[in-house]
């Protein structure tokens, strides 16, 4: 009976981040979303397929810690045009789970479906999502998000928000 | 659309430093440019080291056509149409593999991998068919230059060196920065889709104008040494080589810089390893100017472009609708150096890059604005009291002037007027 609380409280706990992360990055709280990462970061974005080798294959996104910082600070500039008026977003998160958890981090995977409106048109964008997420006091901070979307192998339009 | 068959009128719509809207929203002139342009002239397609092995095989196009580009059992580079012979199915629909032999899904025929017909299902249904007859199409002529695979659909006229003419010679500097004279293609390409007219892509790649304003969100925060090539002191110059190549030809200032791999933004004791086997390959005193030269920023018309550290190629898919598809320039024996071409290759472009979703907005803000027809013209006039020839005799302006897209449109009306 105590287990099975704890999961359940666990769950709650990882959903509750997960729905934070989803409004910061919909709400374009640029530095709130930034704050949510931890120093070894990876936010990673495959391109053509789900398991390629990113350190020899191209993804749409590859950013280390440091390559966030500059994605969130170019954002702040009010000079990145393609987010200049910003796209108006809202994302689904589901199908939350946890997969493994180990002693400070845990492996979660989900399912979101975003819904872009910007100049160009309206866009839905699907995918699978994978965490990483480290124990960090009373919340958690992000090791890892690959975002792996339904169609990374087809030609697509810009992606310039937080995905 | 009567208008612009005549060869006579093209005159109305492109001149010397002005050319009207109409050509970048017109579906008819669309039409025209993949029959005068796409279907014509040498069309780029891909990239010998796609396919070192005999029977790999990689889907490309040319134009609006899917092409199936093979090697041989020989060894031999075939652009085939990916299109059964028997009732016109797509033949081929893995992205990339080896096949010594297709057999279409269909009716189960079977063609090799240099394109003839090999069988077919219950043969006895079919009397005296000629096998020969029915072996895949294919681009009639393909040539290659440094590993470069162009195809043209014109059974005849200028080789791939003339119509590369002066151009060519980019392509052998691009060589150069390998310590073995070759360049690799085998990261993966990033497809990068735009509403807009593949003509807004091909203007901008040489254009020296924008990148102060449209990049000015990255240069301010990245100090990458960019931004300075393309401001008004800067020495770099525009090129047009004829035949509707262009360059920014940003070596001038490297050269005032005098520091090897600053084009690169980096030093040569990051890269020790790289720097030891140049040394080794060209001699210290070579090798160092072509780690101060860099490598080019040269649009090959219509549809290649080396930008520095990566390629680009254009895919007009309709006539406001395109796709970018863009990988990292790799050089063969140089693994730490192409280690952070991809890391920022994968950084600036592609649908989510620093720079390129911002060129990307500014393609498709441009073919909403060239719907108001009020003020038709597009204006390409800058730096016209300036341009001058080169000891070559090609024409170079101010990095930031015009004189690639005025190149790019007398070429483009060349071929146009050519009915």
């Amino acid at each position: 009976m105590m287990q099975v609380q704890g999961q359940a409280e666990l769950a709650h706990e990882v959903s509750q981040f997960l729905f934070r992360e989803a409004r910061y990055a919909d709400d374009h709280r640029y530095e709130d979303w930034e704050a949510l990462w931890a120093e070894d970061g990876i936010y990673w974005i495959p391109a053509n397929g789900d398991d390629i080798d990113p350190e020899r294959q191209m993804s749409i996104v590859y950013d280390n810690r440091s390559r966030i910082g500059l994605r969130v600070r170019q954002l702040m500039t009010g000079k990145r045009h393609t987010q200049e008026p910003q796209s108006r977003l809202r994302r689904i998160v589901g199908d939350i789970e946890v997969l493994r958890a180990e002693e400070r981090e845990l492996h979660v995977t989900c399912s979101t479906m975003i819904f872009e409106s910007a100049l160009r048109g309206d866009i839905i964008w699907a995918s699978r999502n994978e965490f990483v997420l480290r124990r960090e006091g009373r919340d958690f901070k992000i090791v890892r998000k690959k975002v792996a979307l339904l169609n990374n192998d087809k030609a697509l339009f810009t992606l310039s928000f937080l995905v | 659309m009567n208008m612009v068959a005549r060869a006579s009128e093209w005159g109305e719509l492109i001149r010397r430093d002005r050319v009207r809207g109409d050509l970048y929203r017109n579906p008819a002139i669309f039409q025209l440019e993949l029959e005068r342009i796409w279907y014509r002239t040498w069309v780029y397609v891909g990239h010998e080291s796609e396919i070192p092995k005999p029977h790999d095989f990689v889907r490309k196009s040319i134009g609006a056509q899917p092409i199936l580009m093979t090697r041989g059992q020989d060894g031999c580079i075939h652009l085939l149409l990916n299109r059964c012979t028997h009732r016109g199915n797509q033949l081929c629909s893995k992205e990339h593999g080896n096949a010594t032999n297709f057999t279409c899904p269909f009716h189960a025929w079977n063609f090799g991998s240099d394109g003839r017909l090999i069988g077919y299902a219950f043969p006895d249904g079919y009397q005296g068919l000629n096998k020969d007859e029915h072996g895949l199409g294919r681009v009639p002529r393909v040539a290659s230059y440094r590993g470069f695979i162009f195809g043209s659909f014109a059974p005849d006229g200028p080789s791939l060196k003339e119509h590369l003419g002066g151009a060519a010679e980019t392509l052998d500097r691009l060589a150069m920065t390998s310590p073995e004279g070759e360049i690799e293609i085998t990261t993966g390409f990033l497809k990068h889709r735009v509403k807009a007219n593949w003509k807004f892509i091909l203007e901008n790649e040489t254009d020296g104008y924008h990148p102060a304003f449209v990049h000015s969100s990255i240069f301010t925060m990245a100090d990458s040494g960019i931004g300075s090539l393309y401001g008004a002191k800067s020495t770099a110059l525009t090129r047009d080589y004829g035949n509707g190549h262009t360059e920014v030809d940003l070596r001038p200032e490297f050269r005032k810089r005098d520091a090897p791999l600053s084009w690169f933004g980096t030093t040569p004791d990051r890269l020790p390893d790289y720097v030891a086997k140049m040394n080794k390959a060209y001699g210290d005193a070579k090798a160092r100017q072509i780690m101060i030269d860099g490598t080019p920023h040269v649009m090959i018309f219509p549809n290649l472009f080396i930008a520095e550290i990566q390629m680009f190629v254009i895919e007009p898919l309709a006539v406001e609708d395109s796709v970018q598809h863009v990988t990292a320039l790799q050089f063969k024996g140089a693994p730490d150096l192409n280690r952070r071409m991809r890391q920022q290759t994968m950084g600036s472009v592609g649908p989510a890059g620093f720079l390129l979703a911002d060129d990307s907005e500014m393609y498709e803000r441009t073919q909403r604005g060239v719907h108001a027809s009020d003020t038709d013209w597009i204006y390409l006039g800058r730096g016209e009291h300036r341009e001058r020839r080169d000891s070559d005799g090609f024409m170079v302006g101010h990095a930031t002037d015009e004189v690639p897209s005025r190149g790019i449109w007398r070429h483009y009306r060349a071929l146009m007027e050519q009915a």
